[in-house]
């Protein structure tokens, strides 16, 4: 049985709470995908939702914005994370529950 | 790739590691690798771990079975880089090319077991619907695989979630299969760490 829980929590803290080139409020924002200005949240929410659709126009908001690559690169990272966190946190919700009925 | 310091922004020693690379393997640097190198300690390193142990740990699916679930999750995701990328591997695994592209293209007539269409059919839903309902789980239960194999498989699912994205984000370059090819070698024989 793989178990990915220790590593799962090693990555989120070190995401959320260990050095970084953007702020811990905007990394938590990120992986939340909520509570952003407007230049990161249309990023922010396709890297979410359906990341195939983000454009080099939306690097270049979020640029624009006064972001530096290292900033968007772990803004996205953050992004990414935080969605398949949900996802897999609902799925594992819906597994206990199935199994607590049967 | 979108953000130039992923393609040039690496120290020295990672250059000349990319160099041997290309020289050894006679392929361009896959830009995973380029990102994975990228200031390690933030990404690279830590879901290097989370995907070694949901890839490679101990569990009753195959390497094939996750490589092929990887494969499903990211065409799900429409992330062709990734999808390449991991139906290379799952193919190396199983040794058998044409079940990694029978599921792809339509996973209710592939031939495989129940257990594993079920739970393929169920990680699709979580990507594509983002979420999944306890009815859903009963189904793969109901064709036959554990707590376990879900929970292993969602640990797969959890993996490619986060690269499928960050392949699109970031802008990968789709290489030819060669490269894909050299790529699933490696994996197979040195894993995600």
């Amino acid at each position: 049985m793989s178990n990915i829980g220790q590593a799962r929590r090693a990555l989120t803290q070190r995401i959320l709470e260990g050095d970084g080139k953007a702020s811990p409020s905007e990394r938590k924002a990120a992986f939340n995908n909520s509570g952003l200005a407007e230049a990161l949240a249309v990023l922010v929410d396709k890297v979410a939702r359906h990341a195939y659709r983000v454009t080099d126009e939306d690097i270049a908001v979020a640029r624009v914005s006064g972001l530096s690559e290292d900033q968007v690169f772990e803004i996205v990272v953050c992004a990414a994370i935080g969605q398949a966190t949900r996802q897999y946190d609902t799925a594992l919700a819906a597994l206990e529950a199935a199994i607590g009925k049967d | 790739m979108r953000l130039r310091i992923l393609d040039s922004g690496h120290g020295f020693v990672t250059k000349a590691l990319f160099a041997l690379i290309r020289t050894v393997s006679r392929q361009p640097v896959l830009d995973v690798i380029k990102l994975v190198k990228y200031r390690a300690d933030f990404y690279g390193e830590p879901m290097g771990a989370v995907t070694q142990d949901a890839m490679r740990g101990p569990s009753t699916w195959s390497v094939g079975d996750r490589e092929l679930m990887a494969a499903f999750v990211a065409k799900t995701n429409h992330s062709e880089f990734c999808t390449k990328a991991h139906s290379a591997v799952a193919q190396g695994a199983y040794r058998d090319g044409k079940k990694v592209s029978a599921v792809l293209s339509d996973l209710e007539t592939a031939s495989i077991e129940e257990p594993l269409r079920a739970t393929l059919l169920m990680l699709g839903k979580l990507t594509r619907e983002h979420a999944v309902d306890e009815d859903d789980m009963r189904a793969v239960l109901a064709a036959g695989a554990s707590r376990q194999q879900i929970e292993d498989a969602l640990a797969v699912c959890f993996s490619f979630t986060v690269i499928g994205r960050l392949a699109d984000a970031f802008g990968f370059f789709v290489p030819g299969p060669e490269a894909f090819e050299a790529g699933a070698k490696y994996l197979l024989a040195r894993g995600y760490r």
